[in-house]
């Protein structure tokens, strides 16, 4: 009898887990891949904390806070390492719709994947989409600052440039005036102190100084 | 002798003191001698007999007009990455057409710049007045050339801002609205891909849907310009200066990249496919035509720079020595950086090789349910084998999605203009170690290349403007300058519409080729046989007392002209061949580039493009005939 029992749990448990069975869904691990050296061996063991996984997410969703490990099949394990698996409700009859499995497996993802030392691409559920991490935003972007920062620069540096080149133009536009009234003072042999052309002086009022008068010979004749 | 102007006998120097006459005082001095030629005496060549530029600045503007020579190399390795070196086996053409074609029309120019002592306009006018359109010809295409070239260093800010983020924006793609994939049109194009076309050019499917300005693009053009601004903004003296930086730094880069480079995985890949020539390739006249024309831009022949830059020398200067050193300097510069540019690409042709042979066993392991790990590169053909013959109906299922990968095709993948520059270095920058670190340099060494060309091609536009009496009269020089960089920064504002790179890529490819070609042909036949070769082989015995080598002469006189005249035919031929012209447009659906034809209205702007440099030649002699003859009339009856 008791064995008869045993088929036919057995039975339904085939019927209910089996691939692309009604809310079944396929896992595939690349252990290797992930880990190399590292990798373990898929074993009985791992598959057992595959269904703790599973249950330990089943039990998040309300309603479903008595699901049990015993109540997640896995079957057609492959050397791959792939299976299917599906959750049973506790009358292990029936199996659990696709879409609160979908939920709960995706609102758990990263602690199934970190009991495994996986994560997205190595350890897929297929069918059951993963939730991309967004990018982190700053609130300024990053490029407009450092724009900013040598925007400012090359203007300090232009101002400053055109600035002296204004003020160079100035003492230069003042100069070549002193060259022309130089010219003319050096031919009417007329003292110069300090660049200053002297005719605006009163030579009258003006203390004529010997020692730079001179001077005047020393300028040849044009 | 014009009040003011200064020379060392002058007995007023010792007594009263005054400044020093600064270069612009010098190049109006010169301007003088230009004026004095117009009246009929064209053939007499005065002697300038105003202060001759002193040793320290003749050493100078040699040294300068060396690193205006790498600066342009470099700028013609930019443009060479381009797309006219897709083919690994450019070597041997180019190292022919150096001796053949770009040696000596450098020495060419050199020596011209060196004997007529004046800038392009003025020496071209020297040699015979019917032809000063050939200098201003070069300054209009100096001009368009400077109108475009800065969207590039635009875009190197871009990029370089960009740099530095972690992860690196172009390494990934950014996610779709619902967040459980990534968005469309990066998956079908690549991440570097969608971030040059999407999110830098934001590009338009077509040349006729122009869209609004970018304001980001808008934002480092402006940069850019100001900071060509901050560097001529004192003139040919600081420029100098700048140049010497702008043009020795990127050899730093180069040489930490080489480094780099060599090093990476794969980079043997890409040195063995530069190195080994492959014959049917240089059967191609195309490859041939490639590297005339490389050899052309990289050394800046008939831009006027050179001609302008070797006026400052002394006469008794050796410019065969010179034109020999700087040749050598520049195409030595180019294999150095296509060294560097093959061995990243050998990475990143290995990478993708391997990345899509990763695929391919992915594929087949999840199919086939293998072990993890089992497949691997060494014994994918056998299991490939095994499975068709164990499991015929699934393996050919799945065949259609087994792509063929192969090494060679990676290799053999050519991208088309500027985008090879940011695309192809983007996507193997991401896959380095510290990629930040490399992009940052990269980017910079682009930019410093980039604004040490702007800065010679402002120069050849400034020189004229400032060396024109009644402008500068009225303006000082700082405002010439600004002047004509708002202009083109104005102007550099349709290239950052959403269809600006389409009208990028018409500036690029025609501004300045067919013009310079020509140029630089007028400029031949001219010194050769309208002033004379005897003429010009003994004005440069007189001057620099070597004799002119029969080699020289051979070049000027045939070889150089014949081989110019030639591509003129071919890029003729390819023009009539072909029928209408034709662009690569940005296809945002299918993630790919499509041919299209270029509309009427662009095919006038191109026609407008190099009319308006080519026509200065015929309508300036035109016009100096025309101005003659009414002088000729007026003077007629008085005689």
């Amino acid at each position: 009898m008791l064995w008869l029992l045993f088929f036919l749990v057995t039975a339904i448990h085939a019927e209910l887990c089996q691939p692309d069975a009604e809310n079944a869904f396929k896992v595939r691990l690349s252990i290797r891949t992930a880990l190399g050296d590292k990798a373990y061996v898929w074993d009985t063991n791992e598959e057992y904390l595959f269904k703790a996984m599973v249950a330990f997410s089943m039990r998040k969703v309300p309603n479903r806070e008595r699901t049990e490990i015993s109540h997640v099949l896995l079957c057609n394990v492959t050397q791959r390492v792939s299976f299917w698996f599906v959750v049973t409700d506790p009358s292990k009859t029936h199996t659990i719709p696709a879409v609160e499995v979908q939920s709960a497996i995706r609102m758990n993802r990263n602690r199934i994947n970190n009991a495994f030392f996986l994560n997205d691409q190595t350890l897929e559920f297929l069918k059951i989409p993963s939730t991309l991490a967004p990018p982190t935003d700053p609130p300024v972007p990053i490029w407009i600052i450092i724009f900013g920062v040598i925007f400012c620069i090359v203007i300090v540096a232009i101002m400053l440039l055109v600035l002296s080149g204004i003020r160079q133009r100035r003492r230069k536009n003042t100069g070549p005036s002193e060259v022309d009234d130089i010219e003319d003072k050096c031919e009417n042999t007329v003292t110069i102190e300090n660049g200053i052309p002297c005719d605006p002086l009163d030579t009258k009022r003006g203390h004529a100084n010997d020692a730079f008068m001179t001077e005047d010979e020393r300028l040849t004749p044009l | 002798m014009r009040p003011g102007a200064m020379s060392p006998g002058d007995p007023l120097v010792s007594t009263c003191k005054h400044q020093a006459p600064d270069s612009s005082q010098q190049i109006s001095g010169l301007e003088e001698y230009s004026v004095a030629l117009d009246n009929d005496e064209a053939a007499e060549i005065p002697e300038p007999s105003g202060p001759g530029p002193d040793q320290s600045r003749a050493i100078e503007t040699e040294d300068g007009m060396w690193v205006l020579a790498e600066g342009l190399g470099e700028q013609g390795v930019e443009e060479g990455n381009q797309g006219a070196w897709n083919s690994g086996s450019f070597l041997v053409p180019y190292i022919i057409m150096l001796i053949v074609e770009g040696m000596p029309l450098l020495y060419l120019e050199l020596a011209v710049g060196q004997r007529m002592r004046q800038g392009s306009i003025g020496a071209w006018r020297a040699i015979s007045p019917y032809l000063s359109g050939v200098g201003v010809a070069s300054v209009v295409v100096s001009f368009f050339l400077s109108m475009y070239y800065n969207v590039i260093n635009a875009w190197a800010f871009w990029y370089l801002f960009h740099s530095f983020q972690d992860p690196l924006p172009w390494s990934v793609c950014p996610l779709n609205s619902n967040l459980t994939g990534y968005n469309e049109e990066c998956e079908k194009a690549s991440s570097t891909q969608y971030f040059w076309y999407r999110q830098t050019l934001n590009i338009s499917p077509s040349i006729q849907d122009n869209g609004g300005v970018q304001w980001e693009p808008a934002l480092c053009l402006i940069l850019a310009w100001l900071v060509v601004y901050l560097c001529i903004l004192r003139g040919t003296e600081s420029t100098g200066k700048v140049v010497y930086f702008t043009a020795l730094m990127p050899y730093c880069v180069l040489i930490i990249y080489l480094i780099r480079g060599l090093t990476l995985h794969g980079a043997t890949n890409g040195l063995m496919y530069m190195f080994t020539p492959k014959m049917e390739q240089l059967a191609n006249p195309k490859a041939w035509i490639n590297a005339a024309t490389q050899i052309f831009f990289s050394l800046g022949l008939g831009f006027g720079s050179l001609i302008a830059f070797a006026s400052y020398n002394e006469p008794s200067n050796d410019c065969q020595k010179h034109a020999i050193i700087v040749s050598l300097i520049n195409s030595s510069t180019s294999i150095f950086a296509s060294i560097v540019t093959f061995s990243i690409y050998g990475f990143k042709a290995t990478f993708n090789y391997e990345t899509c042979l990763s695929k391919v066993i992915l594929l087949l392991t999840n199919s086939f349910d293998l072990e993890d790990g089992f497949l691997t590169t060494s014994n994918l053909e056998q299991v490939k084998d095994y499975l068709a013959s164990s499991y015929p109906s699934k393996y050919s299922e799945v065949l259609p999605h087994i792509r063929n990968c192969s090494l060679e095709s990676e290799l053999d993948t050519a991208v088309q203009g500027t985008g090879l520059a940011f695309i192809v270095y983007t996507e193997a920058i991401k896959n380095m170690e510290v990629s930040q670190l490399w992009s940052v340099l990269y980017f910079f060494m682009l930019l410093m290349l980039g604004i040490g060309s702007m800065l010679g091609n402002t120069a050849a536009i400034l020189t004229p403007l400032t060396d024109s009496k009644v402008i500068s009269r009225h303006l000082p020089k700082e405002a010439i300058s600004g002047l004509v960089c708002l202009i083109n920064c104005a102007i550099g504002m349709v290239f950052t519409m959403e269809a600006g790179n389409y009208w990028f890529d018409i500036f690029n490819d025609y501004a300045a080729t067919l013009s310079l070609l020509l140029i630089v042909l007028v400029e031949t036949v001219a010194v050769c046989y309208v002033y004379g070769l005897r003429r010009f082989e003994s004005d440069l015995k007189a001057m620099t007392g070597r004799a002119l080598s029969w080699y020289w002469k051979v070049m000027w006189a045939g070889v150089s002209p014949l081989l110019i005249v030639s591509l003129f035919l071919f890029y003729l031929s390819d023009y009539i061949l072909t029928g209408t012209l034709q662009y690569q447009a940005w296809d945002a659906s299918q993630g790919q580039l499509v041919t299209k034809d270029y509309p009427a209205y662009a095919l006038a702007v191109i026609a407008l493009l190099v009319a308006s440099s080519a026509m200065c030649i015929p309508l300036v002699a035109l016009g100096t005939f025309v101005s003659r003859r009414l002088k000729k009339g007026d003077t007629a009856p008085v005689a």
